[in-house]
Order: structure tokens, then sequence, then C-alpha cells
């Protein structure tokens, strides 16, 4: 399982694509945080209750926190969607059947190799929020727990894009349907702002973020991620079982 | 029979109702090659499939050195060292991470893993190679770089489909050289489409048509049937055919092209009576030879005969 996902991160640094998305994520996180700090000093020099004041973690967080959920909708297809359709197309896939492995550890072993790739980036973005920390007194547990809904919502992002990956033997096809599939379920609470009490909001994975956005740790929603990740991993497990049953 | 190990036990594999391969069964012993022939489609692929686990049956079951593949996958999977009929390469790594994601993958120790990839690419020649993209290397390196990592983790049984496509001459014969040497420890399963390979490596053919196996046995067999009893002579003077006919132990004499075919009865040796007479009558022998009917005819034949009868029942 844990070969897996070591050969999993290998061909992520060995392609140009892993280090290129790596740099301008970096960059544009960057950049949110230099643009956070400057802003926070203009925005509270005019903010004269002290109702409007908000510590400098919470206000520079929102910002980059808030771009990084966006930013993961376009990265994480573009990493989840070569790995088991590209092993299709370039017939890899017996490869690792014919390993001694089971196809639930191919499957996760993917997952976790995705999802340590990405936990380099809210590891960074965590480092640099603390940065802050030499001028200021932050809020370490607000960074804590923003860092772990980020590192849920990509995990799920994973899990989708894992699966989706498995439909299909075109990694642009798949990367297209998970960037879709994502989309929707991210703006899902958009479509029924209006009437809160519908149960359709519940499966808006972004309403599920907020929650840690604001620093909270809700058990209901470390629950729902648990559950999408463990949803779409079976699925994808399945699906790759369906190959050796029928295919 | 201690040895075993490999045994098929009526496998069947359907694909929507269509038999690709039926009622497969053979075993292997321990220091056993075995040649896998068959037409394009006849189910070579799918039941190596079937063997390594990559598929499912529909009906019976692969034991490998006693284990069942569908019961304990893992530990029968271990044994087996398989090489697909489309190589299963990661073309961005080079040929010594390739083979070490291999090894481990294959549960090869850690510490054993850099002996076991030296050894691998010894074995195939690729150790000038070691460095290089897999992606960059030329198609006979590339099917060298899938054998090694069929043979990494020295496997009990190795599973080859069709090892010597694309290779040059040297090549195949340095391929055919290691699958006897592996051959001798272990288990060697070979499909091919080459039959003079057959000959050359295995000790024992299966050959497979529509999805039914049609032969199962020793080369020696195969042999027999193709040295068969059989004399092609050339003569200048042209004889009558029955004055050939007269020699002792000919049973039959038909003209082929230029030359005459001679059917003897089995165990008479009527070589030195042909020459003598062609001497005596001074008929110009030019050329007096085994007529081998060439593997490739036993193999049609065995096949020819399977189907003719199958297709009196479709009609």
């Amino acid at each position: 399982m844990l070969n897996i996902a070591r050969k999993e991160l290998k061909s992520m640094f060995a392609s140009p694509m892993g280090w290129i998305i790596l740099a301008l994520l970096t960059f544009a996180f960057g950049t949110y945080y230099l643009n956070g700090v400057n802003n926070y000093f203009e925005v509270m020099s005019g903010a004269i209750r002290p109702a409007e004041r908000v510590g400098v973690t919470q206000f520079v967080g929102q910002t980059v926190y808030g771009l990084a959920s966006f930013i993961m909708l376009f990265a994480v297809p573009l990493l989840s969607m070569r790995l088991i359709s590209e092993e299709r197309r370039s017939q890899t896939m017996p490869f690792l059947f014919s390993a001694p492995l089971s196809i639930s550890e191919i499957v996760i072993g993917k997952f976790l190799g995705l999802v340590v790739f990405l936990s380099i980036l809210v590891a960074y973005v965590a480092a640099m929020l603390s940065t802050l920390n030499i001028w200021a007194d932050i809020d370490f547990g607000y960074i804590f727990a923003n860092s772990l809904g980020l590192l849920l919502l990509v995990s799920s992002f994973a899990a989708l894009g894992l699966y989706f990956s498995s439909l299909t033997s075109q990694p642009i096809i798949a990367g297209i349907l998970s960037f879709i599939a994502l989309f929707v379920l991210m703006i899902l609470d958009r479509f029924f702002a209006g009437d809160p009490t519908s149960t359709v909001l519940k499966f808006s994975l972004m309403r599920h973020f907020q929650s840690f956005g604001g620093g909270l740790i809700d058990t209901a929603d470390l629950a729902y991620f648990a559950l999408f990740i463990i949803a779409f991993l079976t699925l994808t497990i399945r699906r790759l079982d369906a190959d050796r049953l029928r295919g | 029979m201690a040895n075993l190990t490999v045994e098929a036990i009526e496998l069947t594999r359907l694909y929507g109702g269509r038999a690709a391969v039926s009622d497969v069964t053979f075993s292997l012993q321990q220091g056993q090659v075995l040649g896998f022939l068959g037409p394009n489609g006849a189910g070579k692929s799918t039941t190596m499939k079937m063997l390594t686990g990559n598929l499912a049956p529909s009906a019976g079951s692969v034991r490998i050195c006693g284990i069942d593949m569908i019961e304990n996958p893992k530990e029968a999977k271990a044994l087996i060292g398989y090489l697909p009929e489309m190589r299963p390469l990661y073309k961005e790594f080079t040929v010594d991470e390739y083979l070490t994601i291999a090894a481990r993958l294959h549960k090869v120790a850690s510490k054993n893993i850099k002996q076991a990839v030296e050894h691998a690419k010894e074995r195939c020649g690729l150790t000038h190679m070691s460095k290089r993209l897999i992606e960059n290397l030329s198609n006979g390196y590339q099917q060298r770089v899938g054998i090694a990592q069929a043979i990494i983790h020295n496997p009990m049984v190795v599973i080859l489909d069709e090892p010597t496509v694309g290779l040059d001459p040297i090549q195949i014969r340095d391929i055919r050289a290691l699958i006897k040497e592996i051959g001798q420890a272990h288990s060697v399963i070979v499909s091919t489409h080459i039959l003079p390979e057959v000959e050359m490596v295995c000790d024992h053919v299966q050959i497979i048509d529509k999805g039914k196996l049609v032969f199962n046995g020793g080369i020696d067999v195969l042999k027999q049937q193709r040295v068969g009893n059989k004399l092609l002579v050339g003569l200048r003077q042209v004889p009558e055919a029955a004055q050939l006919a007269a020699i002792e132990g000919v049973v039959e004499v038909e003209p082929a092209d230029d030359m005459w075919r001679i059917r003897f009865s089995e165990g008479s040796q009527p070589h030195e009576a042909i020459v003598q007479a062609s001497v005596q009558n001074g008929w110009g022998l030019y050329h007096i030879a085994p007529d081998q009917t060439s593997l490739e005819d036993v193999f049609v034949q065995l096949t020819y005969q399977e189907s003719a009868p199958a297709m009196s029942q479709a009609a």
C-alpha cells in the first residue's frame, strides 16, 4: 500500500506536471498572503468600532484559505485524472494486478500518494501563515482548524477524482468530469441558498468546509468528509474489481 | 506429483455468453517449460490472465504451488512473475527506478532490493541501460525491461506472453537461453506465434484453438509428427511412378513440384534401396532428404481437425 503511494509520488515528481502545479500554487498563495497582510492595515485602520476588528490570523487566513479551496478545485482534478486512467491507457494495470496486492491496497495507495502530495501544499500554507507570528501574536488553533479543513477538502476532491479516473481510459475526460462534479458539489449551497433547510444543502462540500474556515472543528463535518472519502474509494475499488470479474 | 507448480482445473471464461476459454485443464511441474500455441483470438492471453489473477474465471480454478488463486490471491500472486502482451512499463521512470518499484511491489525485502535489481538487469543484459528513461529505450530493450520485471522476485512460475516480439535475432537467442535457464529451477509458461521457438525452448506444448485445448503433450510427440515418414526425392531422368512404388517399403508415391514425395511404411528404411535403384537405372538422383512437415503444417492440422466437426455441428 505504501509502496503504491511511494510510486505515485515519484511519478508525480518525475514529470514537470507536479513541479509546475506546486510552483504555481505556491506563487498564488504567496501573493494572496502578501495582499492579505497589506490590506489588513488599510482595513483595520478604517475600522473604528471594536466589533469590526478581527485578528490578523483570521483576516489573512480567510483570504488565503478561501483562495486555496477554490484553486484546489482546479488543481486536484489535474493531478487525480492520471491516477488510474493513465494506467489503463498505457496498459500498466496488469503490473499492479499481478503484484501481490489487493485491489483495496492499490486504490488506497494511490489515494494516499495524492493526499501526501497535496498535504505538502497544505503544510506550506500553514507554515506561511505561521510566519505572521514573528510580528504578531497569532491564533494557532485557527490555523490548525483551517489546515485540517483544507486537507479534508482536498482529500475528498482526490477521492472523487480517483473514482472518475477509474471510469475511463482518457485522463482528460476523467479530469473534466471530476472538475464538473466537484464544481457542482461546491456551489450546491448557492443554488439552494433560498431554502436553508433543504437536505440538498447538506451535500455541499463548501458548506462543510466553511465551519472549519471559522476555526470550528465539528464532528458532523469530520464525519461528512470521512464518509465522502470512504464512499468514493469504495466505488473505485468496486469499479476495478468489476474489471477483473467482467473485463 | 509433488512439485506441481501450476494447476488449471476446468478453466472457463465467458464474455457475454461467448466462451473465450472453455474447460481448459492442465498442470505444470517444477522445471518444465510450457509452450502455449494457438491462432489469434484462440484464448491464449485470456488463459494467461486467468492464471495470473488478472481476470476472474467464470468457472474452474487455478492453483499455484497448491495455493488457490481465488481464495488466497496475494499468496498465489507472490509466486508468479508475469509479462503481459502489452508491456506494463512506466515510461517516465529510469530502468533502475522501475525495477526497484517492481521489486518493492513484489515484496522483496528492502535490503535485497538492490541486489535483486542488479541480478535482473544482468540476466536480461540491461546493465549499461540503468540510468536511461524507459521511454527512450528501443523496442527490444523495453521488452527486456518487461522480462526483467517478471523475474525480479525470483518467482516459482514465470508467465511470459509473447516474450520475443520485437527483438533482434541475437537478443532472441539470449532470451531463449534465459527462458531455458529459468525453466531449470522454476516453471515457465511461454506463449508465442513463432513455432521453431517452441521447439527450441519448451519441453511441453499446448495448442489451444477457439478456447479449447486441442493438443497437450511433450515436445517429442510433436516432433515425431513433424519428421514423419516421408522422403523427398529429386530425379533428373524421371521414371514411372510404378517403378518407384515397387521399391521395398514404399507405400505411396506422389509428384511434388519437380520431385517425388515418397511415403514409406513405419519402421522401414527404403533410403538405400532408392539410391541403389537410381544408380542402376540411371535416373540421375540429385536430391534425397526427409520431407519434414513443417511445424506450421502440424499446427494447421491440429487446429483444423478440431474445427471441422465444429463446423458440421453448426450446419
